[in-house]
């Protein structure tokens, strides 16, 4: 009986991964077919990587790539420094309000910089960054959420090896480089994995605050490209598509079980 | 006299100028990550605040007028049009996105052939941009040469404007979602379900449950916690995600497709006007801050801190 019902499951299971997988499969079919054979699935079409050297062609993508790989490095790093650092204030330090303080920094993971975009933008505006690719990373950088995974895995750091480095002269922030951030190593990949693909992916906030090619990430060049009036047929767009998503589609399948496992590691909080 | 006294004056002294360094510490650790938090969060919280009690001149002055865009937005029927759909949004997305996750995560947590490539599959969609799934997705719902169409074409049926229609492009933008949504609900699954004790299966098996009998009395309530959490998540996320609208409908037909957070965007950067676009944002903060009282009302008691 049990047999059977797994054999049907397993079934199941499959025919949904199927259908999960059908729309990736359109995307890379039509970006590797001539236009004619965009929208008809013939075993005998021919493939060719024309579509992508058209997209190319079209739009300044090389300058775009650029853009979110700055993005999205500038991003992290300043993630990285300033949840290290809060993090540590809130993990090892006693001090009046810290309850408070903690409390407004955790707001953050409710009313996140993508809400309050007019604000936001006024903001920019008056900091005269708008139009730059650092106005895209500031809402950005200090991360509750950083803060947050950080804070819990500082605190898990035995008392012991803290007592030893302080008994052998280290001060404060020397404890926290040679201490704390080793052992945090783990929760560092999970983090950096999590925002790297987060702001790869960001696309609002992005489109809101630049309007040149300059500063333009990926998300926003495949939106002004893709857009009806442009007259772009469907297989360069797809083709545009492909290499939006390329970077992070490749890293996900090399790095399959890391990606897994922090988005597992980061989602409970 | 002042001999007896040093010995306990002394500690007590150096503990609060101990404390007191580590108060200075802790503060200047905090500074840096401060100072942008309250410039991009909880200042501009209070300014949207403030921002919608005045309004704006054409000259440029600011003008008290309290309540009145609150009541404005009363009677906008497009304020009311985001809402209902926001909500509509949030119910066809979020349960049967859960239910599809859970089912997925039991499909990959057991020893199935090519689990590796299954959990491949379901989790993939959660690591693409929107607007890259937008424009895929975007051709299924094509007029007459879509996918869609090409289905309803083998039927005889005629073409169809899936997104151009105002009773069909809900419907459309949802199942999208969810294909988008269900994989990274999965992951908390999969985390929840491998914390949980084979035994207690094993235990059921040899009693002669059956399966969806040890799932539904054992599996599911234990997984409660789990579902709860994600409901919260895919909540908040019902009211963030609009990238997909700037592709695939701009809100539209006749605002079939508008949520709240596009209307904000549309009111602010379209129309120009930000003390409206304060307003709406007002509303949305409500909203959010009403789901993170339940959240940390009700599920703050799963978080366990070291």
């Amino acid at each position: 009986m049990r047999g059977r019902t797994y054999a049907a499951e397993a079934i199941a299971a499959w025919l949904l991964a199927l259908i999960w997988l059908a729309p990736l499969a359109y995307a890379f079919w039509s970006a590797l077919h001539p236009a004619a054979y965009a929208t008809s699935f013939s075993l005998s079409a021919p493939w060719t990587l024309e579509n992508f050297a058209r997209a190319w062609k079209q739009a300044p993508f090389a300058r775009y790539y650029l853009n979110t790989v700055v993005l999205v490095t500038l991003i992290l790093f300043g993630q990285l420094v300033l949840s290290t650092l809060a993090a540590y204030a809130f993990a090892r330090f006693k001090f009046k309000g810290s309850g408070i303080a903690f409390a407004l920094v955790l707001l953050q993971l409710m009313i996140m910089p993508d809400v309050l975009i007019v604000e936001n933008y006024r903001a920019i505006a008056m900091l005269g960054l708008l139009d730059t690719i650092p106005a895209i990373a500031l809402p950005y950088m200090a991360s509750a959420f950083g803060i947050f995974l950080l804070r819990q895995t500082f605190k898990s750091v035995p008392q012991e090896l803290v007592e030893a480095a302080r008994v052998e002269g280290a001060g404060p922030l020397v404890i926290l480089w040679r201490v704390y951030v080793p052992l945090a190593r783990p929760t560092y990949v999970a983090f950096g994995l999590v925002s790297v693909s987060y702001h790869w992916n960001n696309f609002l906030w992005p489109l809101i605050v630049t309007n040149s090619v300059e500063a333009r990430p990926l998300t926003v060049g495949l939106a002004v490209f893709g857009a009806p009036e442009t007259g772009v047929d469907w297989s360069v767009i797809t083709a545009a598509t492909v290499m939006t998503m390329a970077p992070l589609l490749i890293a996900f399948l090399l790095f399959q079980r890391q990606f897994v496992q922090s988005f597992m590691r980061a989602g409970i909080r | 006299m002042t001999n007896l006294a040093t010995p306990s004056l002394i500690p007590e002294r150096r503990a609060r100028s101990q404390a007191w360094w580590n108060a200075v510490n802790a503060w200047l650790l905090l500074l840096p990550a401060a100072v942008l938090l309250v410039a991009f969060t909880h200042w501009p919280i209070l300014a949207t605040i403030r921002h919608s009690l005045f309004i704006t001149k054409r000259n440029g002055n600011e003008v008290f007028v309290g309540a009145d865009s609150y009541q404005a937005m009363g009677g906008d029927p497009i304020f009311w049009k985001a809402l209902v759909n926001n909500f509509w949004f949030a119910l066809g997305t979020i349960p049967t996105s859960i239910a599809l996750a859970l089912i997925m995560a039991v499909w990959v947590n057991r020893n199935m052939r090519g689990r590796g490539f299954l959990r491949l599959a379901y989790f993939t969609p959660t690591v693409l941009p929107m607007i890259a799934v937008a424009n895929i997705w975007l051709f299924f719902y094509t007029p007459d040469y879509g996918a869609l169409d090409q289905l309803r074409g083998l039927f005889g049926l005629g073409g169809w404007n899936w997104l151009g229609d105002p009773s069909t492009v809900m419907g459309c933008l949802i199942v999208m979602v969810i294909w988008k949504e269900a994989g990274f609900f999965m992951i908390f699954y999969l985390a929840a379900l491998q914390q949980l004790s084979p035994d207690l299966d094993e235990a059921a098996s040899i009693e002669g449950a059956s399966r969806w009998y040890t799932f539904r009395r054992i599996t599911f309530p234990l997984l409660m916690p789990t579902t709860l959490f994600v409901a919260i998540n895919a909540v908040i996320n019902s009211f963030k995600l609009v990238d997909h609208l700037v592709i695939m409908t701009k809100g539209g037909p006749n605002n079939a497709s508008t949520l709240l957070l596009y209307y904000i965007y549309e009111v602010a950067f379209t129309f120009q006007d930000s003390s409206y676009a304060a307003t709406l944002t007002v509303v949305l903060l409500m909203l959010l801050s009403a789901i993170a009282l339940i959240k940390f009302g009700y599920l703050d008691r799963r978080i366990h801190y070291q």
